[in-house]
């Protein structure tokens, strides 16, 4: 053995040595990985006479004028079969849209035609082959909204007005900013970052519970925090690079308002989009009516938005056309996320959709901070008392609006 | 949404339904009571189960007629029973019943791990004339201590109740004892913990024909039982032998008009008690079977843990009759069948 290595080696081009360098960890891997499946060495350890592990989940429990639509996904490590369902203690026919021996991470939808009454509170039990029970309850039973072109615009108007119009309304300060002197664009664009800081943590918290709520398989918190890293990350880049091209252009020196206000009305996108999705998701699942009230909330909670998205140009002269756009994007992906939400929701999208909020918010609120810093320290700007306020306004409106929407 | 709180719900679905409102030109007040599941069809056949079981191994069909192993052929049937005249006339019974795990369908794909009575939930029905002697030679092949307890006139190490009684694995322990008094009687499993070993399937059904004998008629036997699959204390599955609605799709076939006797025990464990309503007709119940009149004229005969009584009745007119527990859950959880009586109308 010890003649014959560095012969061969020796004969051998600099790139196959590398090239079986990165190959041959991968190779023993793989060998690895087949004596693991081949031989199971897992399987020795378990009790041949243990029972399976089964974990059903339900996804989505749809109430049709035909029944109950039940979406079932399996997180357990091994195939289950779903043996019988049943409704309110009592065992119920069903069909399904696959076979009912169910793989990992597979889902399987059950059609339960039972009589369900609107208003009240049902139970759902699924038996599997082993007679381990999964149970779900709907609290409130309501017909949910079947996906139809009535619908369609019906997602959409509901953008239009969670998204849209308020940061519509918003815009219609310019005018107002524009006049502000220094310290007072100084405490609005601190308001801003307070009304930003807001949607952040919330945007953060309901991410976090969304991917409580993931099967573990899914990694959920991993799935957030990697699409705030991908979020932050795009828009520093998309940042820089328009700061590029405009230098290019112009030669102007640092970024300019126009490029914060577009990137705060692509972060406000970005988290309008996951609001959007939860919307959507909540008429696709069907839940209890409430008043007029909350949607005025709402309107009060987004009309904010607005004033983010222009703080940072005030000291510009940007044209309608220009303002229109900027709150078209900080809008309208409200729209697309009710109709993602309603249509196609599943809750990995959701916890991915939040984490982009987040890391968009976060990186907004960075550049912000940074444009009020200028060459000076930021500690030296924040400890004004009109920008301290400025910053306390911003989340105690947020947080009033959003103790006025529930 | 569903992992969305509360809040976040009321939020979200307050703003959709507002928006609707909006869109329509009309407030949402109050629910619309009109417009629901309630209008789809209430189809009975949607109702049950789906599928059917295999009933290879065990048939409720089968078990409602025998006892003494008569449903196995008669090769099979002398390796467990065997019966030798006595010099007074009486008989002497002997039994084999051997303890086993087993994994039982209680409902088409659901199965259940089971301790059984060679094999069976419920173990084979033991039947003997009142003064028969009785000799069960008992075989543990379980995996766990067991007994036979049986109710009926025993000495005290016949009973197969305390620690001393226990029979291990591999053991063997020979029970024997007189038929007596006549009625409708059990056997069931008394190791500890009581109710995992009964409830897992140990038990069965003891009868002793009284001296005098009764009416001829279309003897059954049914055990009221339940099964807690995922073992909470709280039964997922109940039937009447064993296999949920099995006597909805194989309905109890009966002659109009002919005497129908029904054994009927309640072996359900976790649920203090359990019933049995008969459709279009009433019955004559015999508490326990011990005496020859009458205790009640029903058609709804209620019986807590370990209790039985036997029915007695005729068809008096050809068609199907449901009959099922009163506790509507037990009825709508696997506890249903039906008769179905074949001759003409025969006033009774």
């Amino acid at each position: 053995m010890r003649g014959v290595i560095p012969d061969t080696v020796a004969i051998q081009p600099a790139r196959t040595r590398t090239a079986i360098a990165v190959l041959l960890p991968l190779v023993l891997l793989a060998g690895v990985l087949f004596v693991i499946f081949r031989f199971g060495p897992s399987e020795l350890l378990r009790d041949p006479d243990a029972p399976p592990v089964e974990i059903l989940s339900v996804q989505r429990a749809l109430l049709k004028s035909e029944g109950i639509a039940l979406t079932v996904l399996n997180e357990s490590p091994e195939p289950v079969t779903i043996a019988q369902v049943a409704v309110d203690d009592a065992f119920w026919s069903f069909s399904a849209d696959g076979p009912l021996t169910v793989g990992r991470l597979r889902r399987v939808t059950l059609a339960i035609p039972y009589p369900w009454v609107t208003g009240e509170t049902h139970h759902i039990a699924i038996l599997t082959s082993t007679g381990t029970k999964f149970e779900h309850e709907i609290a409130v039973a309501l017909k949910s909204p079947e996906p139809d072109a009535r619908h369609l615009l019906l997602f959409a108007a509901i953008g239009v007005f969670v998204g849209v119009i308020p940061v519509a309304l918003g815009l219609l300060w310019f005018p107002v900013i524009k006049r502000m002197g220094r310290t007072g664009l100084d405490a609005v664009l601190a308001f801003t970052i307070g009304l930003l800081l807001f949607l952040l943590i919330d945007a953060a918290a309901e991410g976090l519970e969304s991917s409580a709520a993931l099967p573990g398989a899914f990694h959920g918190v991993a799935l957030l925090i990697a699409s705030a890293a991908t979020a932050y990350l795009a828009l520093e880049a998309l940042g820089s690079w328009l700061a590029r091209r405009r230098a290019h252009l112009r030669a102007e020196g640092p970024p300019s308002g126009w490029i914060l206000s577009l990137l705060i009305a692509v972060g406000i996108g970005l988290h309008n989009l996951g609001e959007g999705l939860a919307i959507g998701a909540a008429f696709a699942l069907g839940e209890a009516a409430f008043g007029t009230l909350l949607i005025v909330g709402f309107t009060l909670h987004n009309a904010t938005e607005g004033l983010a998205i222009i703080a940072p140009m005030a000291k510009e002269r940007p044209s309608v056309w220009t303002l229109v756009k900027l709150g078209l994007i900080g809008g309208v992906p409200t729209i697309a996320g009710a109709w993602i939400g309603g249509l196609v929701y599943s809750r990995p999208f959701t916890v991915f959709f939040l984490g982009l909020g987040v890391g968009a918010i976060a990186q907004v609120v960075v550049l912000i901070m940074r444009q009020m810093a200028r060459e000076r320290p930021l500690s030296e700007r924040l400890v004004h008392a009109p920008v301290m306020l400025g910053l306390l306004g911003g989340f105690a409106v947020m947080y009033l609006t959003g103790v006025l929407v529930g | 949404m569903d992992s969305l709180t509360r809040r976040a719900w009321l939020r979200l679905a307050g703003l959709g339904a507002a928006t609707t409102g909006l869109l329509h030109g009309a407030g949402v007040r109050g629910q619309q009571r009109s417009h629901s599941g309630g209008a789809m069809d209430h189809a009975a056949h949607a109702m049950g189960p789906i599928g059917r079981a295999d009933t290879r191994i065990f048939n409720p069909t089968t078990y409602l007629r025998a006892w003494n192993f008569s449903d196995r052929p008669p090769e099979d049937r002398s390796r467990y029973y065997k019966e030798t005249p006595r010099p007074d006339g009486s008989l002497l019974r002997e039994y084999d019943l051997i303890a086993v795990d087993r994994e039982i369908e209680i409902a088409p794909g659901l199965f259940f791990p089971a301790w059984t009575f060679n094999g069976q939930v419920p173990g084979p029905t033991i039947r003997a004339r009142e003064g028969d002697r009785v000799r069960v030679t008992f075989l543990n092949q379980g995996t766990h201590p067991h007994t036979i307890h049986f109710h009926g006139w025993h000495p005290p190490e016949m009973d197969g109740a305390l620690p001393e009684h226990q029979v291990q694995p591999g053991d063997k322990f020979v029970y024997e004892f007189d038929a007596e008094p006549g009625g409708m009687h059990l056997y069931h499993c008394h190791a500890v913990p009581l109710k995992r070993h009964i409830h897992k399937g140990l038990y069965g059904v003891f009868i002793v024909d009284p001296k005098t004998p009764r009416a001829e008629a279309d003897e059954m036997i049914m055990v009221m039982n339940g099964f807690d699959t995922n073992f909470d204390s709280d039964n997922e599955v109940y039937a009447v032998n064993t296999l949920a609605n099995h006597y909805m799709y194989e309905p109890i076939r009966v002659e109009v008009g002919q005497l129908v006797r029904i054994y009927l025990v309640n072996l359900t464990e976790f649920d203090l008690i359990n019933s049995l309503h008969l459709h279009g007709m009433f019955f004559e119940v015999f508490r326990t079977g011990t005496r020859s009149t009458p205790d009640d004229t029903t058609d709804t005969v209620m019986l807590c843990q370990g209790e039985r009584a036997v029915l007695e009745t005729r068809f008096r007119y050809p068609g199907k009759f449901m009959f099922h527990a009163h506790q509507s859950e037990f009825a709508e959880l696997g506890w249903m069948g039906l008769f179905e009586a074949t001759g003409a109308r025969r006033d009774t």
